[in-house]
């Protein structure tokens, strides 16, 4: 608003910069002709220090913002049909359908790597547990307030299924469950499966499967 | 010869060179507090939005993580809002009756985006990017403030040259470490200055004040 009204004031004063300084100042008094010009110099510069430049608001399109020129009003256009983007040329059946020979896959397209499983942890942590729970139980924070509850992984069907069911229940959903083929990259979305993989034998380890090395502080921590 | 002036005119000089350099203070003063206060900068005004939502509720007691929603903060300069699909993975099946989620409802039926209203924003001539502040160790709440806490969204910062350079003169007194960043409930420590030290030494962290850093 301030803006606004400094803005019309400032198109309303630049016209009369050029006449003042073209017509002899009219005071009898010096002192005011002293004090006033100044004066109203510096008003003037700071209206004008208030007035918005064009570079503040920029005809370019920001990320997400509206669109007067399109009919649907947003500004992001949808891919044209066909387009291949770099690095999204889906040949690899395995990597990005979790299918080989059209049926899931047992294997992963990838060596999993201890990076592998950390950055999986962390993607599962943000984008699963709120319903499938930190250790997979599916009893998550929302099913707590009433969202229907998942399938514990840690039934037998869900141990017995193949790596590439995991995956195709992220990219394509499953029955109440929406996709998160739009928020996790396929790279992702195995390391989440390895993760998977790894609370799956977390609930079922003995103390056998712990390296010697690392029994000592197991112990440490049960008591 | 007469007098040109009376002798009152002392006092009148002398009144209006101290009445205009009194003059001048005071408008540098209103114009710094009007460029301080929330009129100008936004800071603590809450925004209407079309839908209620509340991060206290989703991103403090429910504990969803940002990245849920504000997917392409991690990646990208733009953080990313998230589209009536992402409200939909929980709303399809809980609240499905609230008054307050039909504007939600009616997206997910028409497919005509929701209308947020815009919180933080800096002018087109400048330059941001949040995926660089998160790998440098830069949280959120240092931004944004309390946002875990916030009923309806408000900005907490003024987003002005000045704050922004206030940090990049000295960004050891900010920083936190890599794992902390997303987390609202993270408080620095009382030795803030030792920590951001070695954190700038550990995250080869560069002091960027060039102009052109962020006006390109
Ligand atoms: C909003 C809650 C929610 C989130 C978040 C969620 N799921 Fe689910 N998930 C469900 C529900 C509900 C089911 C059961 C669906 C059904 O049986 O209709 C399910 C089922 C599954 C199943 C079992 C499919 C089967 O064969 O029974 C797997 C595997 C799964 N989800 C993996 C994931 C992974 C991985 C993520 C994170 C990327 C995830 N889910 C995130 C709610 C969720
Ligand atoms: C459930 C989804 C969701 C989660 C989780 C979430 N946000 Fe948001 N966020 C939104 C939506 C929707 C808006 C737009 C409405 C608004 O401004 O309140 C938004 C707006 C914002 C804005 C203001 C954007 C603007 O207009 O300038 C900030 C800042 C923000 N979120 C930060 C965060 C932070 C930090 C977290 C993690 C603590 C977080 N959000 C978690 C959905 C979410
Ligand atoms: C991960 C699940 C989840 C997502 C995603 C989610 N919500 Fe919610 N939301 C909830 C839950 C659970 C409640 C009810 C909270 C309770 O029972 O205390 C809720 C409540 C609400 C309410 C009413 C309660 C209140 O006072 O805030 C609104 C409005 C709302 N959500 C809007 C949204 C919008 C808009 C989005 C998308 C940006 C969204 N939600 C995404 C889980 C979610
Ligand atoms: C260094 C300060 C800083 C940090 C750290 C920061 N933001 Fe921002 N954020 C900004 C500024 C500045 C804007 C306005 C950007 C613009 O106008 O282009 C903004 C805008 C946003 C918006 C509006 C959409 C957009 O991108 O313009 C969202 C949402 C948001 N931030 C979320 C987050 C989340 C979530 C985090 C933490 C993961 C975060 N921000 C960390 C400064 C920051
Ligand atoms: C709380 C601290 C903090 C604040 C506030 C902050 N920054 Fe930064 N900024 C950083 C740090 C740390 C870096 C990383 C420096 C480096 O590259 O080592 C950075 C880097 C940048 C870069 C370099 C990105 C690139 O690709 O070269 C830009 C641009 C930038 N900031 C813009 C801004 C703007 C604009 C604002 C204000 C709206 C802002 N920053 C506020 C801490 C901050
Ligand atoms: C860390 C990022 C950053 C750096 C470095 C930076 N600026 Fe800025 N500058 C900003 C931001 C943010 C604004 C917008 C302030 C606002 O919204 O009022 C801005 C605004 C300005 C403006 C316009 C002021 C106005 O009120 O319209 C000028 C002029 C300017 N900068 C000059 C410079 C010069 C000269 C330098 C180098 C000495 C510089 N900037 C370095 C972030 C930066």
């Amino acid at each position: 608003m301030l803006r606004n009204v400094a803005g019309i004031v400032c198109v309303a004063a630049r016209p009369l910069r050029p006449l003042r300084s073209s017509r002899p100042l009219r005071f009898s008094r010096r002192f005011l002709s002293r004090a006033l010009a100044p004066g109203a110099a510096v008003v003037c510069a700071l209206l004008l220090g208030a007035c918005r430049q064009d570079m503040q608001v920029q005809p370019k399109i920001l990320p997400l913002a509206e669109s007067q020129f399109f009919e649907d009003g947003r500004s992001a256009r949808p891919v044209v049909a066909g387009t291949v983007a770099r690095g999204q040329l889906r040949t690899d059946e395995l990597l990005f359908t979790g299918k080989s020979n059209g049926a899931d896959a047992v294997q992963f397209p990838f060596a999993i790597t201890r990076q592998d499983l950390e950055r999986g942890r962390e993607r599962y942590n943000i984008y699963c547990s709120l319903c499938h729970g930190a250790s997979g139980d599916g009893q998550g924070m929302i099913v707590q307030r009433g969202f229907p509850p998942p399938p514990s992984y840690h039934i037998d069907r869900l141990r017995q299924a193949p790596a590439g069911h995991f995956f195709d229940v992220i990219t394509n959903g499953y029955g109440t469950m929406f996709s998160y083929a739009s928020r996790v990259n396929p790279q992702d979305r195995w390391r989440i499966v390895a993760y998977i993989r790894a609370l799956q034998l977390s609930q079922n380890g003995a103390l056998a499967d712990v390296p010697v090395a690392e029994r000592q502080t197991l112990a440490g921590g049960a008591q | 010869m007469t007098q040109v002036f009376k002798r009152s005119a002392n006092t009148l000089s002398r009144f209006s060179i101290y009445g205009f350099a009194f003059f001048v203070i005071a408008m540098g003063a209103v114009i710094y507090a009007v460029n301080k206060s929330p009129y100008l900068t936004d800071v603590n005004v809450i925004r209407d939005q079309p839908v209620p939502f509340s991060h206290k509720h989703h991103a403090g007691e429910l504990g969803i993580d940002c990245r849920y929603c504000h997917t392409s903060v991690e990646e990208s300069s733009f953080a990313g809002l998230p589209p009536t699909a992402t409200c939909m993975t929980c709303h399809s099946r809980i609240w499905t009756n609230a008054q307050m989620l039909e504007p939600v409802r009616a997206s997910y039926r028409s497919g005509k985006s929701i209308e947020w209203t815009r919180v933080n924003a800096v002018p087109d001539f400048v330059y941001f990017n949040h995926s660089i502040h998160l790998k440098k160790g830069v949280g959120c709440p240092t931004c944004h403030g309390p946002v875990a806490e916030m009923p309806l969204t408000w900005r907490a910062n003024t987003m002005q040259m000045q704050w922004c350079i206030d940090c990049h003169r000295e960004p050891e007194r900010y920083v936190r470490p890599r794992d902390q960043v997303f987390r609202s409930d993270y408080h620095p420590p009382a030795d803030q200055l030792a920590l951001g030290r070695r954190l700038v030494k550990e995250y080869k962290i560069q002091k960027l004040t060039n102009c052109s850093t962020c006006h390109r």
